[in-house]
């Protein structure tokens, strides 16, 4: 029965995709509707993403400091394992799951909303390709957008943490430097695009599908927005796993 | 035209429209009349497109479009006009910008002449200066009007109308099937109205089909419903002992 649901809406999520991937109707519409969605989740998200790398960066920074007091690990490792954890796991993958919930709940419930209102079979009616309207612009937003943000969240996260190590004077503003110029691996910073850009595809693709095929009342498009964080979550945290195995 | 042959159409057990066949015709407003749950709705979806039947074919003049291909389907489409029972118009854009749409979706006029065609479609529909208002700023009937102007603004050859005078006052009600019928008879429409307002039925119904049970009960235009022996029109039109008493008078004074 899990089986036969998974491949029911996997193959209509597919057959979606698909759709949405044809010339669109008028190059102008679309480009404006996609600086529109880079602007609602780029500039949308900054503030909030911002905040949690911060303080993911002091966190990490913190923790990792109980951990080598006392030890013969050198304090500057301190500024190595920020900048590392955050650039490989913390920045693609908790600014992911955070957008998730913001820009991935958003889109099941605004294109559910038009499925609802029947704006969605207004425009199929005038002949539009809905799915490529109402999807591929997110999509492609997204993915020009979350990579940059993340990018952002990394920096921010390793401010977090020189923030909450030199003021609080648990380490020197130089101690801190070293660590973070120390040991660095350029193939890290593919690695945190890669995932950046998979897991953009996977919230904004997923959540446009729990949207696009609601039916029912509000209760249901309280459900899709509900199932639009939970699978993305899912998926981001399993496509993190097997990015992980294949990159190093 | 418009031509429905033979369409079959069920949800699960439930068969919802039984061997429907009907032609309608350009330049004369069409109406498909029943009660709630008689299928009405599901067979204006079939005949838009919206609803794949199970059996049957719709024929758009010679074009058979219940087999169209997506593609072919979306050109046949830049054909059709439809206007919502909610009206559908997009919240997030204003009057203009709505009506404005299908004009940047599929053509590539300039702005000054899509400016020109949308303000020609809001003074068609007598709503000369709301270009600027939001759909939650409007009236319910302004927003019809709207729905209307938006649903011909790409000159339309089929104009289809669900339940256009729902939730609307007589008055406002008359007003949009005025508007609907000398828009259809002016641009030669086929226009297909889904309704179950008597108003509209006894006003502006050039031919009527009546559906009971997922069947054509009836077909008719608004002068042969009076006179009617038809038992099943009779129990939807004259439903209430107000119209039944009204008929009778009518029919006593010849």
């Amino acid at each position: 029965m899990f089986f036969k649901n998974f491949l029911y809406h996997f193959g209509r999520y597919v057959i979606m995709l698909r759709t949405a991937l044809s010339r669109p109707e008028s190059f102008n519409m679309y480009y404006r509707e996609t600086m529109r969605q880079m602007n609602d989740i780029g500039v949308g998200s900054l503030v909030i993403v911002a905040l949690i790398a911060i303080f993911i960066g002091a966190v990490t920074a913190v923790q990792f400091s109980y951990q080598v007091t006392g030890t013969l690990v050198p304090i500057y490792y301190i500024g190595y394992i920020v900048r590392d954890s955050t650039i490989i796991e913390l920045a693609p993958t908790i600014t992911c799951l955070v957008l998730a919930g913001k820009v991935g709940s958003n889109i099941a419930a605004e294109i559910g909303g038009m499925r609802q209102k029947e704006h969605i079979d207004a425009m199929e009616i005038m002949g539009v390709n809905t799915a490529a309207y109402l999807i591929m612009p997110k999509i492609i937003a997204a993915m020009i957008v979350i990579p940059i943000l993340v990018a952002l969240a990394a920096f921010v996260s390793i401010i977090g943490g020189y923030l909450a190590m030199v003021l609080s004077g648990a380490m020197s503003d130089a101690e801190y430097v070293q660590g973070v110029r120390s040991f660095f691996v350029e193939f890290n910073v593919v690695m945190m695009f890669v995932k950046a850009l998979v897991f953009s595809f996977l919230l904004t693709s997923v959540s446009a599908y729990q949207g696009y095929h609601v039916r029912g009342g509000s209760i249901e498009l309280g459900q899709a927005s509900t199932n639009a964080v939970v699978f993305s979550d899912i998926l981001i945290l399993l496509f993190d796993y097997l990015i992980a195995l294949l990159l190093t | 035209m418009i031509k429905a042959e033979n369409i079959f159409k069920s949800f699960g057990d439930k068969e919802v429209l039984k061997d429907i066949s009907a032609t309608f015709l350009p330049g004369q407003t069409n109406l498909i009349i029943g009660r709630s749950g008689a299928g009405k709705t599901v067979l204006l979806k079939i005949l838009v497109g919206l609803i794949q039947p199970d059996e049957g074919t719709v024929w758009y003049d010679e074009v058979d479009f219940s087999h169209l291909k997506k593609k072919d389907l979306r050109t046949v489409r830049m054909k059709v006009g439809m206007l919502f029972q909610g009206s559908a118009l997009f919240d997030s854009l204003t009057v203009e910008q709505n009506i404005r749409f299908p004009l940047d979706m599929f053509t590539n006029m300039t702005a000054k002449e899509k400016k020109d065609r949308v303000n020609y479609c809001l003074e068609r529909v007598s709503l000369e200066g709301a270009n600027s208002k939001y759909p939650s700023e409007i009236s319910g009937g302004m927003q019809k009007r709207v729905g209307i102007a938006r649903a011909i603004v790409l000159k339309p050859k089929y104009l289809f109308c669900d339940e256009p005078n729902s939730g609307l006052d007589p008055k406002t009600a008359i007003v949009i099937d005025e508007l609907i019928r000398s828009i259809t008879i002016e641009n030669d429409i086929t226009t297909i109205i889904n309704t179950h307002d008597m108003n509209s039925v006894m006003e502006i119904g050039d031919h009527i089909i009546l559906l009971y049970d997922g069947k054509i009960a009836w077909q008719g235009n608004k002068a042969e419903v009076l006179n009617t022996d038809n038992e099943i029109l009779e129990n939807f039109i004259f439903a209430s002992p107000f119209l039944q008493r009204l008929r009778s008078t009518a029919l006593n004074n010849g």
